[in-house]
């Protein structure tokens, strides 16, 4: 096809777009419009009645023009009145619940009866299981249905007894029931136990009754055993675990017999049970009354419990005290205590009003305090090596318990008096632990001074001190005590805590009070305790084994100081924040300060000594990058620097804020995401420079862009992925271009054309292959767009810019198989044809872009025009070259969107250009391939264009452009 | 199935089967014996084997429910009733298992067939309880208290250590349905105690042709106290009698059923202390 001649089509920006806009009719003062103002004395009535009925309004502005969708609810607003409406309907829903989720209920419902604010058992399992354990060997002693015949019975010696003890000696063995089981590691005691709570559930399942009856029983007596004293607690919340899956089984079981005909309703009477269960209940309490040893027989009494209920209303009323009084008939004070402890703990869950027993019990442990001096267990402490204040600490779990049982709810005067019945015995250390564990921190907040004075007064040789002081400071960190008496409390405790020698123990103890010191106390205070942690941390590198406590430490200063400036003003900070010295725990905790900083830091800041913290802190996150490290980790850690590069601010010292740039991209070298953020931050700068000067520039300032738009050009090539190299050159170029600094422009855009070859024809996305093609074409788009008004470089020929972009794409290695590049060709028509209007549509004040330079210029016209057809001239060969391969639908596609850039375009008054379009029009038709609404809609698009003056040809055009019929 | 005295014992005989069955008449007997075994040690093994003693026969009643016939398939139910009357001036004693006196009620339900089929029997034991009795019972409370001294059947009084352990029980006349209680303490004790138990004993007597003879054996064993326990503080003693193995005290002619209950302090060397307290059982 011969060469195409040309002729842009000549444009009137305005007045298109004026055409362009909808026709403008004034609103008359009472016509109702959404967006119009409404009445403010109207809108804030109701505005008033919304905000009552939602609780979580966010923010509100208070601007004096109203939020035309709040005005358009009437009343209340609907997501809350729905809310209310669920709330309501909950209450009815037990009657329609279906029988198999009763259970479920019922248990929720007893547990309602002690209340949310109750820590239940299930809280405390872990912290004890976790505490007290023991790398010594553990065994199982099992005597399977040993506890009928065993025992010594003087003139037995009838026959028929003999034989059937014989007999029934011989039957468990041969279940290969009774065993030892020796050498176990405290693992291997916890499985073996979930294992007896298996077989206990199978037994049950498979209606051997007899058997569950016997795990349980051999399982509780295991608590009788106190070899390996230091896991006794651990043992018992396994061995527990196994009581109540037995009384709740054996509940569940009496319930389902009375559910015939219906289930029980939740507050049944014994009335409401029929007689087999009555029977069946009653047998159980016979065989378990029956049970040879006191220690199971109590436990698995106590373990059914509930069961009383089924017989007679006062059945646990009566059982409580009973079993409580039975407790007093265990001669080893620990044990005695955790079997009250369970008492309590049953006792709690079943009839929670009971306090009486409660007390009872505690009471009895207070009277048997006395036997731990006791010759016996001084014997057993010396055989198994265990020191005193360990022992003691044994039973902390257990009075825990019962006391937070005891102080549950209970009036002051009876906390009163438990403290005074406390302060009255000796070794009352261990009491005034637990008192200060279980009762209501604020009870304790307000005696502190008391508790100190108690705590002074114990025995040094019993229970660590150190724990005193820090069950009294988590006391402390939720309740306050009076005023006054803050400040001599944290001398008294802290005079204490900072004796402590062991370094393990000294910061167990002083991270609880940091909290303390940091709710009521300033900096100074807070500072003071850091240099003393430090002190007692430092020698033989004690910090490395309390890495968790110091951490914690960290946490709790900034939970209560958000203010930085001030947060950095302690002296000892950044030096405790030295002590971590394993990079990986450094890194967490730089992680955990960055997270507050851009939480609370709300304001931008220039202050010399955040600065500096914060650069010495994001180093260090900086600095833990490696070839390991994991892409998502550096995102993450990019992350937290970027946002402390947002908030520092130097207001109107823009070259401090440069420098500030400079020393911040040496120091965050190997993190591109932090790169990228000071490039947009740098360009920031200018435009802020810009807007200061209000465009022009003086010497100074234009120094200043051109030093910016330095920083982004040497910033630029460090980084790796290429398109953001290219969007950055991209847009650092157009920044330079609106600060008037020419030349920087000029070398920014040649440098991302330079770049484009290469481009790789895949890149990773998200990490996928993809193919980059898209991304490409995008970026080439853009870049065309800008070129319209960056102004010729008076040193090279006509549109160099242009030329030399076209030449890259010419020499890309493109998809085989694709038409990308003609897009580019076609896309760069419009470019052109832009370029040659008298007007450009768009222009960068006080530069001045070729329109000015070159004034319509023939000479550049034509360098223009010529340039257009060589594309049009690839074009065409292109589209003649898709005919031969059969690509027809490529052929289609590619002649339609020339047509549309020739029609939008070109000048259709010259015939060539006419017929051209008319060719393409019918190519694109020729084989079916084109999408008919669209060219449909083309068809009406010009023929609305064929209205406008000047373009009356159009009409004759859509003439000679016939649809494509379907066939 | 339970009853008491003057009561009817009712009920009903079920069979079950395939198809119908041909027989010769189904009838129920209902009986109460006592059996009486004499023990070996105070009469010699062959004795103990050969000499024991006839059983008494309490009550025995019989009664045809069905005449010769056929009954159909699937399942049959046949109400019956026995009016529990004593032969003569013979008493209903309360059901018992003991180790050489049985009180058993038993009913027996037998189907008698043609010559060429089985004969099907059933047999199930049937418990008595003795009607309350009328006069009130009045707690006797027994105090006790155990030092060294009061200890008989011991060889070399000066080695024992020194202890003192008080208590009481609350009624040695117990009312059968309700538990044993009481209280111990252990005032002072020079050697740890290692255990403090409840034994509960039978002592049977049974009249034969040589005198009688007569004999405890222990019906359980409760533990009250494990470990060194804590001195001066009261530990509760408390036993639920066992249904079956215990029945209101007896006393015939013939045989004697009578209970006993032994507190036994283990120490820690071994040492056994046992005090015993006779006890009389009624049902109120």
């Amino acid at each position: 096809m011969a060469a195409v001649q040309w002729h842009s089509r000549g444009r009137r920006y305005e007045a298109e777009l004026q055409r362009c806009r909808l026709e403008a009719t004034p609103v008359d003062f009472g016509d109702y419009h959404p967006l119009k103002p409404i009445t403010v004395t109207d809108t804030k009535s109701r505005r008033g009645a919304r905000k009552g009925s939602t609780s979580s309004s966010s923010s509100s502005s208070s601007s004096a023009a109203p939020d035309p969708l709040s005005s358009m609810l009437d009343g209340t607003d609907p997501l809350s009145m729905f809310a209310a409406a669920s709330a309501g309907e909950t209450p009815g829903l037990p009657h329609s619940a279906s029988a198999g989720d009763l259970g479920r209920k019922r248990r929720e419902r007893e547990e309602e009866a002690v209340g949310s604010d109750f820590e239940p058992w299930s809280a405390k399992r872990g912290e004890i299981l976790a505490r007290f354990t023991t790398t010594e060997k553990l065994s199982i002693n099992l005597f399977m249905g040993s506890d009928k015949g065993k025992a010594p019975s003087p003139g037995s010696s009838a026959v028929s007894e003999k034989v059937r003890t014989r007999l029934e000696e011989l039957d468990d063995l041969e279940e290969g029931s009774q065993r030892e089981l020796l050498n176990l590691s405290q693992q291997d005691y916890a499985n073996r136990i979930e294992e007896l709570n298996q077989s206990l559930k199978e037994a049950w399942a498979s209606d051997q009754k007899v058997k569950a009856l016997k795990i349980v029983i051999q399982c509780s007596k295991l608590l009788s055993d106190t070899s390996v004293i230091q896991f006794y607690p651990s043992k018992f919340v396994l061995i527990t675990d196994i009581l109540d899956t037995f009384g709740r089984l054996v509940y569940e079981r009496i319930w389902t017999m009375c559910s015939d005909p219906r289930p029980l309703p939740e507050s049944f009477s014994a009335d409401d049970v029929n007689d087999t269960a009555k029977e069946t209940c009653l047998n159980w309490f016979f065989k378990i009354a029956s049970i040879r040893e006191l220690i199971p027989r109590l436990y698995v009494e106590a373990a059914i419990l509930k069961c009383n209920r089924f017989l007679n209303k006062s059945g646990i009323q009566e059982t409580l005290p009973r079993l409580t009084a039975m407790i007093r008939g265990i001669g080893d004070p620990l044990v005695a205590a955790y079997a009250r402890a369970y008492l309590c703990r049953v006792g709690m869950e079943v009839a929670p009003h009971l306090k009486d027993s409660l007390n009872r019990n505690f009471f009895d442990l207070l009277g048997t305090f006395r036997q731990i001096q006791g010759d016996s267990v001084q014997n057993q402490l010396v055989l198994q090596r265990v020191e005193i204040p360990e022992y003691l600490t044994l039973y902390s779990p257990a009075i825990n318990w019962i006391l937070q049982c005891i102080a549950y709810r209970a009036p002051e005067p009876l906390l009163t008096e438990m403290m005074e019945r406390c302060k009255k015995l000796g070794n009352n250390a261990l009491l005034l632990n637990s008192v200060m564990w279980a009762f209501r921190a604020e009870f304790v907040a307000a005696r502190a001074t008391d508790f100190i004075t108690m705590i002074k007064d114990c025995d040094e040789a019993g229970f660590p001190k150190h724990l005193l002081f820090g069950s009294l400071g988590r006391s402390l960190a939720c309740a306050d005590p009076p005023e006054a008496e803050r400040l001599p409390i944290l001398n008294e405790a802290w005079k204490v805590i900072t004796k402590v020698r062991s370094p393990q123990d000294y910061i167990n103890c002083a991270e609880i009070w940091v909290e303390f010191t940091c709710r009521h106390f300033t900096k100074r205070e807070v500072n003071t305790v850091l240099a003393d942690i430090i002190k007692h941390m430092t020698p033989d590198r004690a910090f490395e084994d309390a890495y968790p406590q110091l951490q914690s430490v960290i946490r709790k200063i900034l939970t209560y100081f958000h203010d930085f400036s001030v947060l950095f003003s302690m002296e000892r900070f950044l030096p405790f924040l030295d002590m971590f010295q394993k990079d990986s725990v450094r890194v967490e905790v730089c992680r955990s300060i960055m997270e507050v900083f851009i939480k609370h830091q709300l304001e931008p800041t220039r202050d010399p000594v955040i600065l500096n913290a914060m650069l010495h802190i994001c180093k260090t996150m900086h600095d833990s990058v490696n070839a390991l490290t994991l892409e998502d980790e550096k995102r993450s850690l990019a992350l937290l620097i970027n946002g402390f590069i947002r908030m520092v601010s130097f207001g109107r010292d823009f070259e401090q804020q440069l420098s500030f740039c400079v020393e911040a991209r040496a120091t965050f070298c190997n993190l591109e995401p932090v790169l990228v953020q000071l490039i947009h931050t740098v360009n920031q700068l200018a435009m802020e420079t810009r807007r200061v000067m209000r465009g022009s520039h003086s010497r100074k300032t234009a120094a200043f862009v051109r030093a910016c738009a330095a920083y982004s050009f040497i910033t630029i090539p460090s980084l790796s992925s290429i398109f953001c190299r290219l969007s950055l050159y991209l847009l650092s170029g157009q920044v330079a271009l609106a600060n008037q600094c020419l030349s920087q422009a000029d070398a920014f855009l040649k440098a991302a054309v330079s770049l484009l070859p290469e481009v790789p024809r895949s890149i990773s996305v998200e990490g996928k292959l993809r193919p980059s093609e898209g991304f490409l074409l995008d970026f080439i788009s853009n870049f065309l767009s800008t070129l319209l008004v960056v102004p010729d470089h008076p040193e090279h020929g006509v549109l160099y810019l242009v030329r030399g972009l076209l030449n890259m794409v010419q020499d890309y290695t493109w998809e085989d198989n694709g038409d990308a590049k003609l897009r580019v060709y076609i896309n760069a028509l419009p470019l052109l044809a832009a370029m040659s209007q008298e007007a450009y549509l768009y222009c960068i004040p006080r530069v001045d872009s070729n329109e000015t330079l070159y004034g319509g210029d023939p000479k550049f016209l034509s360098e223009i025009n010529k340039l257009c057809e060589t594309l049009i001239g690839q074009v065409l060969d292109h589209l003649k070259a898709l005919g031969r391969d059969e690509s027809v639908r490529r052929q289609a596609a590619l002649a339609f969107s020339l047509f549309g850039c020739l029609l939008a375009h070109g000048d259709l008054r010259n015939n060539k250009l006419n017929q051209l379009a008319v060719n393409l029009w019918n190519l694109s038709h020729k084989h079916g391939h084109c999408d008919t609404r669209a060219s449909v809609r083309t068809l009406e698009f010009m023929k609305h264009q064929a209205q406008q003056p000047d373009m009356a040809h159009l009409s004759d055009t859509v003439q000679r452009l016939a649809l494509q019929s379907r066939t | 199935m339970s009853a008491s005295l003057k009561e009817l014992l009712a009920g009903v005989v079920v069979l079950v089967s395939k198809e119908a069955v041909q027989h010769q008449g189904i009838s129920l007997s209902m009986e109460g014996l006592v059996n009486l075994q004499l023990s070996s040690k105070s009469v010699g093994v062959f004795e103990a084997f050969y000499n024991s003693v006839k059983p008494i026969q309490l009550i025995s009643s019989n009664i045809e429910v069905a005449k010769a016939g056929k009954i159909p398939g699937g399942k049959t139910e046949i109400p019956f009733e026995f009016p529990l009357q004593t032969k003569g001036n013979k008493v209903l004693y309360e059901t018992y298992h003991g180790v050489f006196v049985n009180i058993q009620y038993t009913l027996r339900c037998d189907v008698k067939r043609s010559l060429l089929a089985k004969d099907l029997s059933r047999t199930c034991e049937f418990m008595v309880h003795s009607q309350p009795q009328k006069a009130k019972v009045l707690p006797t409370p027994v105090d006790f208290s155990i030092t060294p001294d009061t200890l008989q059947n011991i060889r070399e009084r000066n080695l024992l250590p020194k202890f003192l352990i008080r208590g009481h029980l609350d009624a040695t006349n117990c009312v059968i349905s309700q538990p044993l209680t009481g209280e111990v303490v252990v005032e002072n004790s020079q050697v740890p105690i290692k255990s403090i138990e409840l034994q509960l004993v039978r002592v049977e007597t049974c009249g034969c042709a040589e005198g009688y003879a007569r004999d405890a054996t222990e019906i359980q064993n409760i533990q009250i106290a494990e470990g060194d326990v804590c001195h001066s503080l009261s530990i509760p003693i408390y036993m639920v009698f066992p249904r079956l193995f215990t029945c209101p005290t007896l006393e015939t002619t013939n045989f004697k059923v009578e209970f006993e209950v032994n507190i036994v302090i283990v120490l820690h060397d071994d040492h056994l202390i046992t005090e015993n307290f006779p006890l009389k059982l009624c049902r109120i």
